[in-house]
């Protein structure tokens, strides 16, 4: 079903939020990823409060759907959509990468309720996502897994022996979300190592594919509607993203994958967040 | 003289011993998980022959995953078929698993705390003929340091079998290594086998020197005990299947009653099973060791018993080595 306008609206206001904290969370830790976290923030806001089915007084519920992610160092996004979500304070998030917080530098699955699994190392999270999704087949369950990758992580060997099984497998309980934001840590993508033809590579692997604009909620929940009906493979959806969106200074420079803001940054990114929507 | 409390085969030391290679038992084992859990899958990177993993297809073709050549992808699989309630057992030479998914192991499997059985198959020189690539001989060492990674080699296809079944049931990460070659069955459905434990396969009230042996080469050791026994030199053979977590106290008993060891198994001699007993033992009791194993090489082609013979691994060779180290302690 199509989002309605008041919806899209509420939805983009969530999405600022989490981008505020995201920053704060960020000049309190002094270290961290910036440009990934900002882009993912509309993605992750249609996930954790439109697409999934899931409980966040109850992060153990069995009939959850699955949300993994791959590329593990954009987890300030994840932990302030969690935040946000009510998994825990929004306050935690000020002590991302800290001694004794539970929110560590890349997700660890054992010390924070909600997240699906250990990340951080890049190209096993669709590997992980297709065996629970080969899992949850065996047991006729009916929840579904998605699984949020980077592009740069395209280059991992790993990535395409997953791609392969789910695949040869049919896995249609499976749904790939590539942040295609054109970034990785030493340069833009295509200049680092060439990934595309992305579509196509996917559909070669017998994959449904679908292309979309990564900050349009509307769209974006549109197509993840489209793979709930596609029953013979897996889908792949490449949303297409802006690097650092949020905050015009720094949207699609790369030199902000892996550093970041200062707090006298932080303030000037939080206004931009807030003068950008 | 032969413990009788490890009900050891009554052919123990003849020439018709019945043989069986660890991965046999493997096959059997893994048929018996799934029978008493069906949580039980096991995966294969395209061994399935070799590894054993068809006897567990043939039973339960629905719970067996084909994963093609694969190791990395099959590691994170069975780290998310896990996440979903599943006991997975990956399957494939050690040389490859966890030869070329150690990453994938460490971050999806050993720090994400999920119960995955990994099996490496054919390690050690008795692979054989297929030479240094296949030989892998690192494997323990690199799956001990990994936190929560609890590791066991067992002495026989017997052992493997109970070995598979009691992984099963752990609820935890665990590295099980298993041999190519055809290797005396010296144990019986009746030898006690519990994770963690040490079993003494010779014991003596005066020992000289204590041998600990882990895996298949624990028979030799046995067999150069005999031998050492028949000249005069009495000997402790501790049979050690689980690496980590290591039996502290067997371990202690017998340095102490010895106050000499050597150490014995088909891996590097650095960092390996030797090398554990050598951390735990010079903590807690230092004594005189000689560490048995291969000495900062790769194997190579042959037969087995070519390679054991030429690594040093054979029970004349265990002989010999535990004549030296007595002497030594003798001397000094």
């Amino acid at each position: 079903m199509t989002l309605t306008d008041e919806q899209v609206r509420t939805l983009e206001k969530q999405a600022e939020a989490i981008r505020e904290t995201i920053i704060h969370s960020l000049v309190a830790a002094g270290s961290g990823h910036t440009a990934g976290p900002l882009d993912m923030a509309d993605i992750f806001t249609a996930f954790y409060f439109h697409i999934l089915n899931h409980d966040a007084k109850n992060p153990q519920w069995e009939e959850r759907d699955r949300l993994i992610l791959s590329n593990g160092h954009i987890c300030p996004v994840l932990y302030a959509t969690l935040a946000h979500a009510g998994y825990f304070s929004v306050e935690e998030c000020l002590t991302l990468r800290q001694f004794g917080s539970r929110l560590q530098g890349h997700p660890e699955r054992e010390r924070l309720p909600g997240l699906e699994t250990t990340s951080g190392p890049l190209g096993s999270g669709l590997s992980q996502a297709a065996g629970q999704a080969y899992a949850a087949r065996m047991d006729a369950k009916k929840h579904r897994i998605y699984a949020l990758l980077s592009d740069g992580e395209q280059e991992e060997g790993n990535t395409w022996e997953a791609a392969m099984f789910a695949g040869k497998n049919k896995l249609h309980n499976l749904t790939a979300v590539m942040d295609r934001n054109n970034i990785q840590i030493d340069g833009n993508t295509e200049d680092v190592m060439p990934l595309e033809p992305l579509a196509d590579k996917y559909r070669a692997f017998n994959w449904h594919v679908l292309e979309v604009n990564g900050h349009d909620i509307r769209a974006f929940v549109a197509a993840v509607e489209e793979a709930k009906a596609i029953v013979e493979k897996p889908t792949m959806i490449l949303a297409h993203t802006i690097a650092g969106k949020g905050v015009p200074e720094i949207e699609g420079d790369y030199r902000w994958h892996g550093k970041p803001p200062t707090a006298e940054e932080g303030e000037r990114f939080i206004a931009q967040i807030h003068h950008a929507q | 003289m032969l413990n009788p409390d490890a009900k050891l085969s009554d052919k123990i030391f003849a020439d018709d011993i019945p043989q069986a290679a660890t991965r046999d038992g493997f096959g059997t084992g893994s048929v018996e998980a799934g029978k008493a859990d069906e949580r039980v899958v096991v995966l294969s990177a395209d061994l399935k022959e070799s590894t054993r993993a068809e006897q567990f297809e043939k039973e339960f073709s629905g719970r067996f995953i084909e994963m093609g050549v694969a190791e990395q992808n099959m590691a994170t699989v069975a780290a998310g078929m896990a996440a979903a309630g599943k006991i997975p057992f990956i399957t494939s030479y050690a040389a490859f698993s966890p030869g070329r998914n150690y990453e994938q192991i460490r971050t999806t499997i050993a720090l994400n705390n999920m119960p995955v059985k990994i099996c490496g198959m054919h390690a050690g020189v008795s692979v054989g003929p297929d030479g240094a690539t296949h030989q892998m001989l690192e494997d323990i060492g690199m799956m001990r340091m990994l936190p929560g990674m609890t590791v066991i080699s067992p002495g026989d296809a017997e052992e493997a079998r109970k070995a598979v079944v009691a992984a099963a049931k752990t609820g935890t990460p665990v590295y099980l290594r298993f041999g190519r070659a055809a290797t005396p069955t010296f144990t019986t459905a009746e030898t006690p086998f519990e994770i963690g434990k040490a079993l003494t396969l010779w014991r003596s009230d005066a020992p000289k020197v204590a041998i600990l042996a882990t895996g298949a080469v624990s028979y030799a050791a046995l067999v150069a005990a005999k031998a050492l026994a028949e000249g005069g030199l009495e000997s402790i053979v501790l049979h050690v299947p689980t690496v980590k977590p290591l039996d502290g106290g067997a371990i202690l008993e017998a340095a102490k009653s010895a106050g000499c060891v050597i150490t014995v198994e088909e891996h590097q001699s650095a960092g390996g099973f030797g090398g554990a007993v050598a951390e735990f033992l010079s903590e807690y009791h230092p004594v005189p060791i000689r560490r048995l194993g291969v000495q900062d090489q790769f194997g190579q082609s042959g037969s087995p018993d070519e390679l054991l013979a030429h690594y040093e691994l054979d029970a004349l060779h265990i002989e010999e080595k535990a004549r030296e180290l007595i002497r030594y302690i003798l001397q000094s």
